[in-house]
């Protein structure tokens, strides 16, 4: 298992794409460090980042990487080897690549800045949605035959996450603001991991005394121990399942 | 050694195999024929489970091909057309299908990696090179292991004169050490040398499986191609085919 994936970690982190974006993190994480005086506010730009370019970056990274591999793939098959192991080693090496380029650009500016609680949480959040992500990427792909249609539908995926979604909740929200909604809130941010990291990070951080009453029954929530518990296990979820199913498919599929 | 049993396969509308029963026994070397789309390759492509046939099982050294992969230890596979991953150089190709497939007892045949001269151009990229030459790497993977049964897909299509006949040379000096071989080709006359045995498929049916003694007998022709013409003749559509495919073949064969 763990020579293919370093194959596929080896092929990997020669990519310039890869570099780039190692390079491009690291220059962002520590340009606002160096900006900002408080380093609370660094995060807090850093969050939004790391929740819109890192779920972008993974998804798309990791689908073309799939395509891409698409003879090497062939080729295996054509081994002893299973086949379950041979796309569970490329899952492995596309997400370690992309989660050592992460914590190389954000991980060592973010440990020298900001070693607290946030800081950790912001690594911890965006290490879980590399993996999701790369996840999501691997069932889009194996799932659509065609290159073209494969990267659509993981953009798509990707808009939703990061915006569709916070405009539904919104919609709903608004609609039914007669109601009490408290409960109903959570359990709609565990089923977005971008909505669910970032309530994680923002109430490690002195803003979320800003967020009302909603704001306060989180802090109740994701405070405790539980909080702790629920959101890593929802994003334990969100990682195992698209791969059990994207492994599923492949297992099935005519190469 | 190979058994397949009432095997078919549909791709959306297209019957690509239809109820094909046969059995291959090792020191054969059996010649697939039929036209472009007759199901040569996916029969292949079933063999080394890359494709999931919809009914019937196939056993290779009593393995069945469904539940497992160690049976493809026993093969050597040579792709139509050979795709490797387009960073890797050859002699990391080498080293890294050495790795994976581990052979501990048996030594490695690298005499088509010495034949072809390919040792001089271990440190090019894959993608640079040319069709031939990828041609080349793909027979000598096939052969690198010393399977005991081997699979070659168009195996001198695209290869210059002199390495087709190493190529076909290599083939008749397995054929002698009693090991299963499989060709496909549409060059009739490169197969005369190298075949015992005939299955020749037509729109995913299985006409007909043949020695070749039995079909030179019933045909009064040494020649394959005129023995099948011969064949072909009381069907009046598929005549045509033939008459097309024997008639370039020997054009090509200029050298």
């Amino acid at each position: 298992m763990m020579k293919l994936t370093r194959y596929v970690v080896y092929d990997i982190i020669r990519n310039k794409v890869i570099m780039a974006y190692t390079l491009f993190l690291l220059v962002v994480s520590l340009s606002l460090f160096q900006v900002e005086e408080n380093q609370g506010k660094a995060i807090l730009s850093l969050m939004n980042i790391v929740l819109i370019v890192l779920p972008l970056v993974s998804i798309v990274f990791a689908t073309i990487h799939y395509y891409n591999s698409y003879e090497f793939i062939e080729l295996m098959l054509s081994q002893p080897l299973g086949r379950t192991r041979i796309i569970f080693s490329e899952y492995a090496g596309t997400a370690l690549s992309l989660l050592m380029a992460f914590l190389l650009g954000v991980g060592i500016p973010v440990l020298i800045y900001s070693p607290d609680d946030s800081g950790l949480s912001l690594l911890f959040t965006g290490c879980c949605l590399t993996l999701i992500f790369t996840s999501l990427a691997f069932l889009a792909s194996v799932k659509a035959r065609d290159k073209a249609r494969g990267i659509g539908s993981v953009l798509l995926l990707w808009f939703y996450f990061a915006l569709i979604y916070d405009g539904l909740v919104l919609l709903i929200l608004f609609n039914f603001s007669d109601y009490p909604l408290e409960k109903i809130t959570l359990l709609l941010t565990a089923l977005n991991p971008v909505d669910l990291g970032r309530i994680f990070i923002m109430l490690k951080m002195d803003i979320s005394a800003l967020m009302g009453y909603t704001g306060a029954l989180y802090k109740d929530f994701f405070g405790s121990g539980t909080g702790l518990l629920f959101t890593s296990s929802i994003m334990v979820l969100w990682i195992v399942l698209p791969l059990l199913w994207a492994i599923r498919i492949f297992n099935k599929k005519d190469i | 050694m190979i058994r397949i049993e009432a095997i078919s396969k549909k791709f959306r509308k297209l019957q690509a195999l239809d109820n094909i029963s046969a059995q291959f026994e090792k020191g054969q070397a059996i010649s697939l024929i039929g036209p472009n789309g007759s199901g040569k390759t996916t029969l292949i492509k079933c063999i080394l489970g890359m494709v999931r046939p919809d009914k019937g099982n196939i056993y290779v050294g009593g393995h069945p091909v469904k539940q497992e992969h160690e049976y493809r230890r026993m093969i050597g596979y040579m792709p139509q057309i050979g795709r490797y991953p387009d960073n890797m150089r050859i002699g990391q190709l080498f080293s890294m299908m050495k790795q994976l497939r581990n052979d501990k007892q048996g030594g490695l045949d690298e005499t088509l990696v010495e034949q072809f001269g390919l040792k001089k151009i271990y440190d090019k990229p894959m993608r640079t090179l040319s069709g031939g030459t990828r041609q080349k790497v793909s027979a000598a993977l096939a052969f690198l292991f010393d399977p005991a049964i081997l699979i070659l897909d168009e195996p001198t299509a695209g290869l210059d004169p002199l390495s087709a006949e190493i190529l076909k040379a290599r083939i008749i000096e397995q054929k002698k050490k009693d090991k299963l071989i499989l060709i496909t080709s549409h060059i009739l006359s490169d197969l005369d040398e190298l075949t015992t045995h005939v299955m020749y498929m037509q729109d995913g049916k299985m006409v007909f499986l043949k020695g070749l003694d039995t079909l030179q007998e019933q045909t009064g022709e040494l020649k394959i191609g005129k023995a099948i013409a011969r064949i072909m003749k009381a069907d009046g559509d598929q005549e045509d085919w033939i008459k097309k495919m024997f008639t370039p073949s020997n054009e090509q064969k200029i050298y």
